[in-house]
């Protein structure tokens, strides 16, 4: 493994250790003999289990990142975060409206927001935090939607909000108010559900489950294909 | 960023770009197709499965990984612990908190059981938030769920169960609505209808997306729903057996918290199993897209409970796992760089098949370039793979479309300095799912009354291979089928009293195969990756430590 060649030192929760260049800041945590429990999930940057914070030696200015993404550096302190508490508004979807009033009405603290932007720099998805957090307290609900998308909710926003907001969990309110009444209706999903319910292609479904194995093959080879 | 000899590969790749995208490689037949996977596909090289020799499926092959687990050692002694204290009692158990586990609970809900969710990590801590290009709907005019029935069964190698395709195609328009209504954000034209992609078998463009991160979505929102609703859910709390009642019926569960081995006993009149897959069993060394937690739990618990499992000899591999850099070797790369029209490349830069073939097949042709014809191309760290060209795509589809379909993917091989807008991806198979599972029914029972399955540890639907896009519609599905049918189960059911005989039965039938002593302890939980250090135990102690450590590579 000629990638693993150089050793790299760090500190795990204040000790030293010496680990092969490359690894990330988990498998590193593993290298030294820890067997995570919390703070791993997906291990491929989906999830958001694996938050975490990290800082240099001669370097006290923290940095954000995914434990499973992150490959560690020289002189790197690690830790694991293993939970963080946060609000969560709870609510019936079918009961809400979509707008401004509403997020604000689930969420009032959003307006102590005083523009500090340590959400938007502590994310490791590189969102536009704070843009979408002034997005939802104007109302547009879509912007929030759009510009939070890619959000792994691992909540490091909130674990680093001086005023204790929890920006993941408004977007994630503002994506489903997108969803369930803004976005624009699919005729065509809606005319297939009525044709099934119809009974449309009960005759032909039924005849597909009893032919034998050699017809279907032969229709599925000849199976005309849509290109891509 | 890659390394100079890997430089002069892409050189050879960009070379051939302008004439492979005139390129149309021919799909192959079903009689080509199968030697293609008899020699290369892992799931047919000789001596890497064994025979099963207790439990349900006594004589049937899977392979020895899980064999092991299968035929494994309980982690409770029933003599030690006490049923009549019971902690939670209640209609329905669902264990598994991942798409499957979270919908089915949702649906018990629903339909007015008392329900409490039970789940190894955190909520949603699960394979279905890695899941990146799409739900297969056919709803679009020029496509139908006969359309979607017949690439289901062809891409499974028609053993599929045709109850559970009919009804996985049929209700699918119906789950994409519904997860719409719960507030699931689809790519959608400007006029609503929905941005439909293709994918390896499917005939038709009905890959449902939101960007690359569908299965993030769908489980950020149903994580949501389980919490809006008020559902109690117990998590770093893995079950550790089932509990049956003097009849063999479900009757709740045994977990166990994982930080501090505290055991909880749950009565139900229902129990949805819904664990998951294997990936970190690491099957024949592969490595994996599956969670940390993707260990064949719930496969263990239902087997020694006594269910029937079908298909356990089969397992995907997925042909696009990440090959370099080494830091996210054998993650997804997902099927939709290929459905959006990039071109798996040797390392001379030809094309050796076509990219939208059925799963098994394309990482069965990648292993025989790699392998067989020697034509990949080598990491320094030692790891082969071939490229896949995903600047074709800016091309096809015009500049932007790589940043607006795949943020993901941009941003994860970003972080290591390479840009797949400009340059091409390394790959090669990765496990990925487990076809097969415990037996289900349409509406998710299993041959053990009361005890319902749905997701990637149900079997029966994908038959010997799953197509992409059936995975994430396979978890809403089933997921809602089994948690109405628990629910509707639990109202009539009256379990006798709480009963782990049949765990003693197991060990007993252990004993007498001669495999106690020489099985691990299952199930397995969590893989261990700690470094082992120096061993000091004395051997006494070791023999009474809980758990036993399973070797992975």
């Amino acid at each position: 493994m000629a990638e693993l060649a150089h050793m790299v030192d760090v500190y795990v929760m204040g000790r030293h250790y010496r680990v092969p260049q490359g690894l990330t800041i988990l498998t590193a945590l593993e290298y030294c003999g820890y067997r995570v429990v919390r703070g791993c999930g997906c291990r491929a940057g989906f999830c958001g289990a694996c938050a975490t914070v990290y800082n240099f030696r001669n370097d006290a200015q923290l940095r954000y990142d995914l434990a499973c993404q992150k490959t560690v550096e020289q002189d790197m302190y690690l830790v694991q975060i293993p939970f963080f508490p946060a609000l969560k508004a709870i609510y019936d979807v079918d009961r809400l409206e979509p707008s401004g009033e509403q997020v604000l009405a689930l969420y009032p603290d959003i307006v102590k927001c005083y523009g500090c932007n340590t959400c938007t720099k502590s994310c490791p998805q590189e969102l536009e935090t704070m843009w979408f957090m002034s997005d939802a307290l104007r109302g547009d609900i879509r912007q929030v939607a759009v510009k939070s998308f890619d959000c792994v909710m691992c909540g490091l926003c909130a674990a680093r909000c001086p005023q204790g907001l929890v920006p993941y969990n408004v977007a994630l309110l503002c994506r489903r108010l997108y969803g369930h009444y803004l976005a624009p209706v699919s005729q065509h999903l809606e005319d297939r559900i009525a044709e099934i319910r119809a009974g449309k292609f009960d005759a032909e479904m039924d005849k597909l489950k009893k032919m034998g194995r050699g017809d279907l093959r032969r229709l599925y080879d000849q199976r005309e294909i849509e290109p891509a | 960023m890659y390394p100079a000899h890997m430089e002069e590969s892409i050189r050879k790749v960009e070379a051939t770009r302008g004439r492979r995208l005139q390129e149309t490689l021919r799909r192959l037949s079903s009689d080509e197709k199968e030697p293609l996977l008899r020699e290369h596909h892992p799931d047919f090289i000789a001596g890497k499965m064994r025979q099963l020799a207790v439990g349900p499926n006594k004589g049937e092959y899977t392979p020895s990984e899980l064999a092991d687990l299968l035929e494994g050692n309980s982690r409770i002694d029933p003599d030690k612990i006490d049923l009549g204290r019971v902690d939670h009692d209640l209609d329905v158990l669902v264990i598994g908190g991942g798409g499957a586990g979270a919908t089915a609970a949702v649906l018990a809900k629903q339909s007015g059981a008392t329900v409490l969710l039970a789940t190894k990590l955190r909520l949603g801590d699960a394979n279905t938030v890695g899941a990146q290009a799409g739900t297969q709907a056919a709803d679009r005019p020029n496509d139908s769920p006969l359309m979607h029935y017949l690439d289901t069964m062809g891409g499974g190698h028609f053993d599929n169960i045709p109850e559970l395709v009919e009804a996985l195609v049929k209700d699918a328009p119906e789950v994409i609505r519904w997860l719409e209504t719960l507030g699931v954000n689809w790519d959608k034209n400007p006029d609503g209808s929905m941005h439909e992609l293709s994918g390896g078998g499917a005939s038709r463009l009905r890959l449902h997306s939101a960007r690359d991160y569908t299965g993030l979505e769908e489980m950020r929102v149903l994580r949501d729903e389980v919490r809006n609703q008020g559902i109690r859910h117990l998590e770093f709390s893995p079950a550790v057996e089932l509990l049956l009642d003097g009849r063999g019926h479900a009757a709740g569960a045994v977990l166990v918290n994982l930080e501090t081995n505290e055991l909880t006993v749950v009565r139900a009149k229902a129990v949805v199993m819904a664990t998951g897959g294997a990936g970190r069993l690491h099957i024949q060394g592969f490595p994996t897209t599956n969670h940390y937690g993707a260990t064949a739990d719930g496969l263990v618990l239902a087997y020694r409970a006594g269910a029937q499992i079908i298909f356990l000899d089969t397992m995907q591999y997925h042909p696009t796992g990440a090959v370099y850099p080494m830091q996210i070797l054998g993650q997804l790369v997902t099927e939709k760089v290929r459905t959006l029209g990039a071109q798996l490349v040797n390392a001379e830069g030809g094309q050796f098949i076509m990219s939208l073939e059925p799963r098994d097949v394309v990482a069965a042709a990648i292993i025989r370039e790699c392998q067989g014809r020697g034509k990949g191309i080598a990491t320094p760290a030692g790891q082969v793979g071939v490229w896949l060209d995903s600047p074709m795509i800016d091309m096809i589809r015009g500049e932007g479309s790589i940043a607006r379909e795949l943020p993901a993917m941009v941003r994860q091989f970003g972080r290591f300095g390479i840009d797949i807008v400009k340059e091409p991806m390394l790959v090669y198979p990765t496990l990925h799912y487990q076809n097969g599972g415990i037996r289900i029914s349409a509406d998710g029972s299993t041959s053990v009354a009361g005890l319902y399955a749905a997701g990637e540890c149900g079997g029966g639907v994908h038959g010997r291979n799953r197509l992409i896009g059936n995975s994430t519609l396979d978890i809403f599905v089933f997921g809602r089928r089994a948690g109405k049918a628990a629910a509707e189960w639990s109202r009539k059911a009256a379990p006798g009293a709480l009963s782990l005989d049949h765990v003693r039965r197991w060990q007993k039938g252990l004993e007498q195969a001669g495999l106690a002593g020489s099985r691990p302890v299952s199930p397995l939980l969590l893989p261990d990756y700690a470094r082992p250090m120096a061993d000091f135990l004395p051997d006494s102690a070791r023999r009474s430590l809980p758990v036993q450590r399973v070797k992975l590579t």
